[in-house]
Order: structure tokens, then C-alpha cells, then sequence
């Protein structure tokens, strides 16, 4: 059988082409990996049975030599896609028993292409958590461990971890201010957001709707590409979705950088910034310039404002979104007293649904969104988010193709470590929420490990629609840094 | 900006989340922490600067205006916690 740790969705897709192994098979062996991997509780429910079934169909597809890329790939889904049929819980109590009449957009494009769904993955409540500690299914774990366990990141915690493990070859993520790129670095792996507007967010649980993009969770650049080809695409169901050609990404991996300029921003140099992350990003510079990018020190000088204007206009967006979660139409309704109406449904309802950190910042939203504080917090944050998208804009015009940054302030902490102070858990973001407020693709890749022998992320930020040129350069530097480390088995 | 606990019971109110009366000074603390983290954004000049409405410069697309979609009456009241006779049931609304 197949080693499933050095696998990936390139060498499955070849081998299942050539005839050495089928997907029910791989599925087979996934799902085995799965039931004994309860110790990372990355999986949530389990879909053995639609794993199954796609995996037959897949290889009758793949016989018939009709197999798209992504045909016959075993997947995890975060629990935020609605999957028909199959709970899809936004890792929420409120959404406790909801099996949606309908599939994501994007689910559906991987399942026509014929990718096989092993089940949901765990995930921050609403994706609203940096470590994977807010959802009702309790904290998904690293499977990088040291002395103690480790999160594996958030929102796409359960993505994260799964993938690491070789749990599936591939996950869909969702990133509102970094919850693909943060978690990616913290476990070793690749991640892409697109570019806002480039994957349809129908079907996709929202919490900030002009911020949330979904992308690929992959063990390398290649995979990624190749997974984000299926995801993306126009959708008359999602105004804010592209009527752009999708590009063929992988055909972009050329691993030629030659005389494109890569963008280094001085303002990502923070003040505390641990050696192993100032090395990581020298390195990387290093690597880029070896591979014949101009290197050329830029600035982006309102970036220091990009998170407090994200915790107006996030919270903001949830308030609204999250504001039809009233115990009517779908998922939990509290039990009521006698005498209680219609306010005492939705209040108790809403108490009991939601987690603490979703709570804080439904209620956030609604005070800086509220009569006499509209102007002072929300719009004043939109103009912030202007000014932080025009930096972008300044930088590209000038010639600059990407940005290199740090994916992440730091390596993977350990559960419970910086759960009880948000703002703290805020800072996760410092790196990735600029390129959500500007609506810009990024990916985070591995490229080293710290003192104590975890991964540590490189992030680079393309320009709008770029994801190919983008991809390449992740791809030129993940070759350089060669990064092949795994996590030692321990669950 | 300093909340306190008769905004924060305020906003409980407007967002309907119930918060017991002796979670509400901890609830105020917790949301001063977090607006003045936001009170930052004071510091940056936005004179002239329009608030982003779309992040990406294309207009929304248009499509007729016709039904699309309907006749999906036990889709739609299938996760109701609460259905009846085609409809979703609530407590009662009006005395």
C-alpha cells in the first residue's frame, strides 16, 4: 500500500491515473488513519459511507479516462462548507443538528470533479479563534507536539491538523483575518487565500462577509494550486464572485522568478520579534534573491492599523450575519418558561448557542455599529481599510509582483496558553489580516523550524488576480527552503 | 473609552443575548479592553477618505428581476426546531 505520509494530490492523482493504486483504496486507508487519530480531534463527523461511494465512483471516472484533477482525492471539509445532508455546524452549539437541504458552491465544483469527502473537520466556533479553542467540539490538536500539546492554529484548526497528519491529502480552509495562513504555518503545510471574489462564498457559513475567502489546505505549493483550480470559479449565486477565467495554476509552476521584485515591508519588522522569525524571514529574502527576484525594501505604512480596523468591521459584519441565529428557522431553540415571548426565545437562545468569544464579538459589533458610534468606529474603520488597500495599490504600481512577510509572530503555543486574554489572541493575525482588509491573495510556506523543532511559515502576499504568479514564487521558495519535516507520530 | 455596565447591558440587549446581571461588569471590562485597542484608529488622518464599500473595483452584477427559485416548502422547514401545519412556530407575538 501506498505510504501515505509522502503522498500528495500530484503523485495521488499520477499513480491513480497509471493504475498502482485506486480510490478506494486511498479512501480506504484514510479513513483507517482517521478512526485511530481521536487524540487530534480534527475530524468531527465522519462521512465514511459518501467517502465510500465517491471513491467507487471516482474510479469507474478514472477508468473511463474522463478523471479531472481533483477525481478520486480524499478530503476533509471544514465544518463551515454546508455539505447536504450532513451536519454542517460552523463548530456552533446554535447549529447543533443542522443537516443543510443544499451544497456549498464550492463543495459541489470538488465533488463534480469527483473528490471524495472523508468527513468535517473541526474549527473555531463561527471561525472566530486563532487556536481552535471556541468550537463545541472541544480543541482540535497539533500533531507537532513538544513537552505539551500544541494548537494547531484557527480557524481551520481541525484543516490544519488533518492535513498535517496525513489524515486526508487535502482540506478546505476559509481565512476571515488569517484562519488558513496562521494555522498552515503552525503545523507545516500550505495555504492559499484568494483573492476576494475569486471562490464563490455560497453555501459557506459567513461571519464577515466582505473578508471571507476559502482556499486550500495542502501538503505543497503544487497540491495547492491544483485544488485551488477546482474551488475557484464565477458563481451567479455569489454577487461578489468573479466572472474571471480561472487560470491553470499548476501550469504556472515554472520555478522561474527572474527579475520579478519581491517587496520586503519594514513595518512587519515588529519591535519583540523573535530571532527564529527574523532569521526565517532573512532566509527567505536570501532564497528569493538566489532564485534572480530583485529584492526591494518597501512601505506599507498604515499597517499597524490593519487589526483595530478589523475588530470594528469583523464584529460589525457578524453582528448582522449572525443575527439569523434566533432559534426559528434552523439549528437550537433554548426551552422556554411559562410567560416567556418572542425576546426571551431569541435572548435565551443566543445565550445558551453561542460560545463566549462569538458572544464578545456579536456583541462588539452591534456597539460600534449602533446609533452615535456608527461614524466614530465603523466608518472611520472602513476609511482605515481604504487607506490600508491604497498602500497595497502604491506598492504594486511602483513594480512590486509580491511581498514577503513572517506567516505568524510566532510558533504554534500551547492549548490554553493565550485563551484567556482576546487581544493577545488577536495578535496572531498581525501578519495576515492586511491582505483580507485589502482583499489580496496570500499563501503561507513552510520553510523552517524553530529552537525546538516546529514549523514556522513564510508568507507571501500576490497582487489582485494573481494567483498563478503568486503560486510560482511560493513555489521558488519552497523548493529553496526544502522543508520536508513531518510531525513524529504520537496519537 | 470606558464602558459601563448599563451599556453593556444595553448592548446584550440590542445583539438579544441574555447576560445575567453578575456577568455584566466582567462583560463592561472586556469590551473597554476591546475598544481601546480600537481607539487606535484615532490616530490616522482620514480627512478626505471615502469608506470602502467593495474591495475589489467591479461593479455588482444585475440580473433580472423574476423569481428564481421557490416551491421548496419542506426544504425549508426541515431544520426548524419548531414547524407546524407548513408554518415556523414561535411564542406568541402579539397580546
Amino acid at each position: 500500500m501506498t505510504d501515505l505520509n509522502k503522498l500528495t494530490i500530484a503523485s495521488a492523482r499520477d499513480a491513480m491515473r497509471k493504475g498502482d493504486v485506486s480510490s478506494a483504496e486511498l479512501t480506504a486507508a484514510y479513513l483507517k488513519e482517521i478512526e485511530g487519530s481521536a487524540a487530534l480531534n480534527a475530524f468531527v463527523h465522519h462521512t465514511a459511507d459518501i467517502a465510500t461511494a465517491q471513491a467507487k465512483a471516482a474510479d469507474t471516472r478514472i477508468k473511463a479516462g474522463d478523471a479531472p484533477d481533483m477525481c478520486g482525492i480524499p478530503l476533509g471539509i471544514k465544518d463551515l462548507f454546508c455539505t447536504k445532508g450532513v451536519p454542517s455546524q460552523a463548530a456552533s452549539a446554535i447549529l447543533e443538528g443542522f443537516k443543510p437541504e443544499y451544497e456549498s458552491t464550492v463543495t459541489t465544483q470538488l465533488f463534480d470533479a469527483g473528490a471524495v469527502m472523508l468527513g468535517k473537520l473541526n474549527m473555531d466556533e463561527f471561525a472566530m479563534g486563532s487556536s481552535n479553542e471556541t468550537s463545541t467540539y472541544g480543541n482540535a490538536v497539533n500533531p507537532w507536539k513538544v513537552d505539551r500539546e500544541l494548537t494547531p492554529g484557527g480557524s481551520s484548526g481541525g484543516s490544519a491538523s488533518a492535513v498535517a497528519a496525513d489524515l486526508c491529502l487535502g482540506a478546505t480552509g476559509t481565512d476571515t483575518g488569517g484562519s488558513i495562513r496562521q494555522p498552515a504555518a503552525f503545523t507545516g503545510i500550505t495555504g492559499i487565500k484568494p483573492t476576494y471574489g475569486r471562490v464563490s462564498r455560497w453555501g459557506v457559513v459567513a461571519f464577515a462577509s466582505s473578508l471571507d475567502q476559502a482556499g486550500p489546505m495542502t501538503k505543497d505549493v503544487r497540491d495547492a494550486a491544483i485544488m485551488l483550480e477546482a474551488m475557484c470559479g464565477h458563481d451567479a449565486k455569489d454577487s461578489t464572485s468573479a466572472d474571471l477565467a480561472v487560470p491553470n495554476f499548476e501550469a504556472a509552476l515554472t520555478g522561474d522568478i527572474k527579475g520579478k521584485v519581491i517587496g520586503i515591508p519594514k513595518e512587519y519588522r515588529m519591535d519583540g520579534m523573535s530571532a527564529d522569525i527574523e532569521k526565517l524571514w532573512a532566509d527567505g529574502t536570501a532564497m528569493l534573491k538566489d532564485a534572480g527576484a530583485e529584492i526591494r525594501d518597501i512601505t506599507l505604512p498604515h499597517t499597524k492599523y490593519a487589526l483595530p480596523a478589523y475588530y470594528v468591521i469583523a464584529p460589525a459584519e457578524a453582528s448582522s450575519n449572525l443575527a439569523r441565529y434566533d432559534g426559528v428557522r434552523f439549528g437550537h431553540r433554548a426551552k422556554l418558561d411559562a410567560g416567556d415571548g418572542i425576546t426571551e426565545m431569541y435572548e435565551k437562545t443566543r445565550a445558551e448557542g453561542f460560545g463566549a468569544e462569538v458572544q464578545r464579538r456579536v456583541m462588539v459589533g452591534t456597539y460600534v455599529l449602533s446609533a452615535g458610534f456608527y461614524d466614530a468606529y465603523y466608518n472611520r474603520a472602513r476609511k482605515v481599510r481604504a487607506l490600508i488597500k491604497q498602500d497595497f495599490d502604491k506598492v504594486f504600481a511602483d513594480g512590486v509582483h509580491s511581498i514577503l512577510t513572517p506567516a505568524t509572530p510566532t510558533a504554534a503555543f500551547g492549548l490554553g496558553e493565550e485563551f484567556d486574554d482576546p487581544i493577545q489572541m488577536y495578535l496572531n493575525d498581525v501578519f495576515t489580516v492586511t491582505v483580507n482588509l485589502a482583499g489580496l491573495p496570500g499563501i503561507s510556506v513552510p520553510a523552517g523550524l524553530n529552537a525546538d523543532g516546529l514549523p514556522l511559515g513564510l508568507q507571501l502576499i500576490g497582487r489582485p488576480w494573481e494567483e498563478g504568479d503568486l503560486l510560482n514564487t511560493a513555489y521558488t521558495l519552497e523548493r529553496a527552503a526544502g522543508f520536508v519535516a513531518k510531525p513524529q507520530k504520537w496519537w | 473609552m470606558s464602558i459601563d455596565i448599563d451599556t453593556a447591558r444595553r448592548v446584550a440587549k440590542l445583539a438579544r443575548i441574555k447576560v445575567e446581571d453578575d456577568a455584566l461588569p466582567a462583560l463592561a471590562s472586556e469590551f473597554s479592553a476591546i475598544l481601546g485597542f480600537i481607539e487606535q484608529l484615532n490616530e490616522v488622518d482620514v480627512d478626505g477618505i471615502e469608506p470602502m464599500t467593495s474591495v475589489t473595483p467591479q461593479r455588482l452584477k444585475r440580473r433580472t428581476d423574476v423569481v428564481t427559485d421557490g416551491s421548496q416548502q419542506p426544504a425549508v422547514l426541515k431544520n426548524a426546531p419548531d414547524a407546524r401545519e407548513g408554518f415556523f412556530a414561535v411564542p406568541k407575538v402579539v397580546e
